[in-house]
């Protein structure tokens, strides 16, 4: 192709898809001036996309209002837990998938693939009650328990897939050796599979992270709230303080930025592998 | 443990493996299922001690007489109709364009992704400032700067503008999601094949339609049902952009759903919203198998 006609091509390609990027970017700019302009400055029109005198007094205020700490600790929690949990224990779902035959597989399998298909608010009624008998209401355990149920049909279908990919020949050399199956699933599988269980770790992080309905549902403890609820609930109330509101979910959306940029790798792996699975 | 057969044994282990994930799935995923379905045929007394009467498909009879369910539906459908084909072509786009930069590719995805990774609340709290009357930045862009209507309109007091809105962020938000799974099956095609058909004569039109499109059809299918499935989901961004507002007119099946069980407590019928949906959800995912899948991608 004609040298100059390609540099015209290439050009245009770029125009477009910087076009493109940038109206996926903007809400975020605006939301970023928005956090960093003094209330005056908020309500004003015509509004300005670069903030006059930015400050950072949102993000101040934000940090140090009413439990915003405490809100944060408790997703912190509820996230880290879960994710350890939706890792672990689909793993071990997969791995007598991947590596054994057993009566009742074929149901198992076709009731963790319905679950995958029904939207998630249609057991919520029932997840209430169930979390009022056990008492688990008002506590993060109740987040994270019904969290983990919810990623163990997920997280069990992508590490399977990954595991049937792992060669078979050191589980049989560890077997002759006297060694068991969890030693096999301890020191071989887990180890092998480090890049699958990331990008599992990485999706559950986000989700537990980002919960909202079943958060909202179960807790009524203001002290037991995360971080979405508390956001949502804090624009309800204040409703013009845009500034003070973007300041707070920004600084909730540290962590799923830190995890997405440092991860970037896994993520999309991840993404992908399981599109091509189905 | 001698006596075991080692068939008895290996499945005695497997049961094992699975025993803390499938206990907390079937306490938390499954009995639920089954219990929103039992609980759609009672009039569900919700205070302890009083009984629970059965009243069999009541709850069913009276969500198709309920005025709002079928406006709750009507969006819902909507919703889907045009975030799910908005997305799945803005997306191919976006995925043939980074398919054919070379610099800054990984640049340019980790852009188009970044409203995908950011919750549901920011966002809509976020396209709710946008929306806003008469100052949001949208009212604004379309009266000051590029004069295309006189007045700020209302986007989030009218029913069919703050669908609008609520679709809009719909739209913007899913992007990222369905270009990375075309950008990555974009790129298993062998370059050959396009080297082929420009000798023969293709131009890129004609390569898109008979070479590209043909081979990332078993992606474009799952793609496409996944959306379905998530566009009948929508509950957080009507929930805290409208709330149903207003007088209801932009509820959909879910925010109604939750409205009904937990504003009102009325926890059979909440169920029987909710097992309707679900019900539409996979008698359309499994059409959408049926119809888009050629016989040979049964994988």
């Amino acid at each position: 192709m004609n040298l100059r006609r390609k540099f015209w091509q290439d050009l245009a390609l770029y125009l477009i898809t910087t076009f493109g990027a940038a109206v996926m970017v903007f809400p975020f700019l605006w939301m970023v001036s928005t956090s960093l302009k003094q209330h005056a400055y908020v309500i004003e029109n015509p509004p300005r996309l670069l903030p006059p005198d930015p400050t950072l007094e949102n993000f101040v205020k934000a940090w140090a209002a009413n439990n915003f700490q405490l809100y944060f600790r408790n997703s912190l929690i509820v996230a880290i837990i879960t994710t350890s949990f939706a890792v672990l224990f689909p793993a071990m779902v997969a791995y007598a998938f991947a590596r054994f035959e057993f009566p009742g597989k074929e149901i198992i399998f076709y009731a963790l693939l319905l679950t995958l298909m029904i939207p998630g608010l249609t057991l919520i009624i029932p997840q209430f009650l169930l979390a009022k008998a056990l008492h688990l209401r008002n506590s993060l355990w109740g987040l994270i328990i019904v969290y983990t149920a919810t990623f163990i049909p997920l997280n069990s279908f992508l590490l399977r897939g990954f595991f049937e990919g792992l060669p078979r020949e050191l589980e049989e050399a560890v077997l002759i050796d006297g060694g068991g199956y969890l030693t096999i699933f301890l020191r071989i599988v887990l180890p092998l599979s480090k890049p699958a269980l990331a990008t599992v770790a990485i999706f559950s992080f986000l989700f537990s992270w980002d919960e909202y309905v079943w958060s909202l549902t179960a807790i009524d403890d203001v002290s037991k709230r995360t971080l979405p609820v508390a956001i949502a609930l804090f624009q309800g109330q204040h409703g013009t303080e845009w500034g003070l509101v973007f300041a707070a979910s920004l600084i909730a959306a540290i962590p799923v930025v830190a995890v997405f940029v440092s991860m970037q790798r896994y993520f999309m792996s991840g993404l992908t592998s399981g599109a091509f699975k189905g | 443990m001698l006596s075991v057969k080692p068939r008895t044994r290996l499945a005695l282990t497997a049961y094992a493996f699975l025993l803390p994930g499938l206990a907390l799935f079937a306490t938390f995923m499954i009995y639920p299922l089954l219990k929103a379905l039992q609980m759609s045929l009672y009039e569900w007394s919700i205070f302890p001690g009083r009984e629970s009467s059965y009243v069999g498909l009541a709850n069913y009879a009276q969500a198709f007489r309920d005025p709002i369910v079928t406006l709750a539906f009507r969006n819902t459908l909507l919703y889907m109709a045009i975030t799910v084909p908005g997305q799945m072509v803005l997306a191919m786009i976006a995925a043939l364009l980074l398919n054919s930069i070379v610099r800054g590719r990984v640049f340019f995805r980790g852009l188009y992704y970044l409203p995908v990774i950011t919750s549901w609340v920011i966002v809509s709290l976020l396209f709710k400032y946008l929306f806003e009357w008469p100052n949001g930045l949208i009212n604004y862009l379309l009266v000051n700067v590029f004069h295309l209507i006189a007045e700020p309109v209302q986007w989030l007091y009218q029913p069919s503008t703050a669908l609008v809105a609520i679709m809009a962020l719909g739209i913007w938000k899913g992007i990222g999601w369905s270009m990375v799974i075309c950008l990555a099956a974009l790129q298993t095609i062998p370059p050959q094949l396009y080297e082929v058909a420009s000798i023969d004569g293709a131009n890129a039109w004609h390569r898109f339609w008979k070479i590209t499109l043909p081979l990332l059809r078993p992606t474009v299918v799952f793609t496409l049902v996944m959306l379905v499935i998530g566009a009948f989901n929508v509950f957080i961004s009507v929930a805290l952009i409208t709330g149903g507002r207003p007088q209801h007119k932009t509820e959909v099946v879910l925010t109604y759903m939750y409205h009904q069980a937990f504003d009102f407590l009325d926890f059979g019928y909440g169920a029987a919203l909710s097992y309707l949906l679900a019900g539409l959800i996979l008698v359309l995912s499994f059409l959408q198998l049926k119809v888009l899948r050629r016989p040979q991608e049964l994988y």
